[in-house]
């Protein structure tokens, strides 16, 4: 029974949280149920207020064979990090 | 030990503050509702391991979790609550037979759970709004209709789906609906110490479950209900022939042990 329900990814905001975070997968046979299993499943220690449920054959993933090319090269560009900067004295919470 | 005479107040380990026992009336209501949530609890946690899915099995944990809670806060009012649990005989439990009722194949259990969830909804939603109502069962109430929606929600959705479903879902929840339906008299017998319009409070009742039922494409069970006979003594702490079994596996450990801990 299990194998014919489609496999859904969850996100959950926790409670000082502004985005949802993977926490994990789970199946079910609709959505409205995967929130609900969702719900019991990670949210069962009061970690969140709100639950996205995504299909997850809706993710679209980046291959591992593609891990050089798409992220190797930020690697070395250290130029990219905002530490060229020098700050200006008598600005506050930076 | 006689549910008439609850045992010695002991001080409950988890409570810091000793909550003010229940006499009387008021005790016999928070026994028959700790009873009601105590036994269901447990067959609802007979599906551990058992459910269809993996999901489903801690859904059903959950739910059973939540109505331990509930007996435990409610035997605490009365007195020691392992001995209530453990140590009583059969008569001397005071659930309905609905709760009672074997697990069946999935919709049989679905079933059982919308019959009483709903009722219990309904049934914590007066009682936390009642002044007439002992204050410690009010406060227990307040708290619990929140998990009581959760459950009804989830008996709900499945009855929606196995009714609405293929044809052999359609025939086992209409099939657990009926097996189920003859255990439903007593959901709405007056409980002592509670004084509520338990007429209006089945209305309600009613008029969810044909509206539920009418989503899933399936209809109320024809036939006698609690206007016209009851099956049911558990109020009486007469039981189904199964319930014996049941506090056999659920007392067994405590009893072969007594006073053990981990």
């Amino acid at each position: 029974m299990t194998t014919h329900w489609p496999l859904w990814e969850v996100f959950v905001r926790s409670r000082r949280g502004l985005s949802h975070t993977h926490a994990g997968s789970l199946h079910a046979p609709d959505a409205e149920m995967a929130l609900r299993n969702a719900r019991d499943l990670y949210t069962r220690r009061g970690e969140g207020v709100s639950i996205w449920v995504v299909p997850a054959e809706s993710v679209t993933a980046s291959s591992p064979d593609e891990k050089d090319p798409f992220f190797e090269p930020s690697g070395d560009k250290t130029y990219r990090h905002p530490t060229f900067y020098a700050i200006p004295e008598g600005v506050k919470h930076l | 030990m006689t549910a008439g005479s609850p045992p010695p107040a002991a001080p409950a380990a988890t409570s810091p503050s000793e909550p003010a026992r229940l006499v009387g009336e008021d005790a016999t209501a928070a026994l028959m509702l700790g009873d009601d949530a105590l036994i269901l609890s447990h067959r609802l946690a007979e599906w551990t391991g058992h459910a269809p899915a993996l999901e489903e099995d801690v859904a059903l944990a959950n739910i059973s979790l939540d109505l331990l809670g509930q007996a435990r806060t409610l035997f605490s009012l009365v007195g020691n609550e392992d001995e209530l649990a453990f140590l009583r005989e059969e008569r001397a439990f005071h659930n309905i037979q609905l709760v009672e009722q074997p697990n069946g194949d999935f919709a049989h259990t679905i079933a059982r759970q919308l019959y009483f969830s709903v009722a219990q909804e309904i049934r914590w939603t007066a009682v936390a709004g009642s002044p007439d109502c002992p204050t410690p069962i009010r406060e227990l109430a307040a708290k619990a209709v929140k998990e009581t929606a959760y459950h009804r929600d989830h008996a709900w959705e499945w009855t929606l789906r196995l009714g609405d479903g293929t044809d052999e879902s359609r025939t086992r929840m209409r099939r657990g609906i009926e097996v189920m339906w003859r255990h439903t008299g007593e959901l709405f017998v007056p409980i002592p110490g509670l004084p509520l319009d338990e007429p209006a409070l089945r209305a309600q009742w009613l008029t969810a479950l044909e509206t539920v039922l009418a989503a899933a494409t399936l209809t109320l069970p024809e036939g006698p209900d609690a206007d016209a006979w009851t099956a049911g003594g558990g109020r009486q702490g007469v039981h189904t022939e199964s319930f014996g079994f049941l506090l056999a596996e659920m007392q067994h450990l405590h009893r072969s042990h007594p006073g053990a801990t981990w």
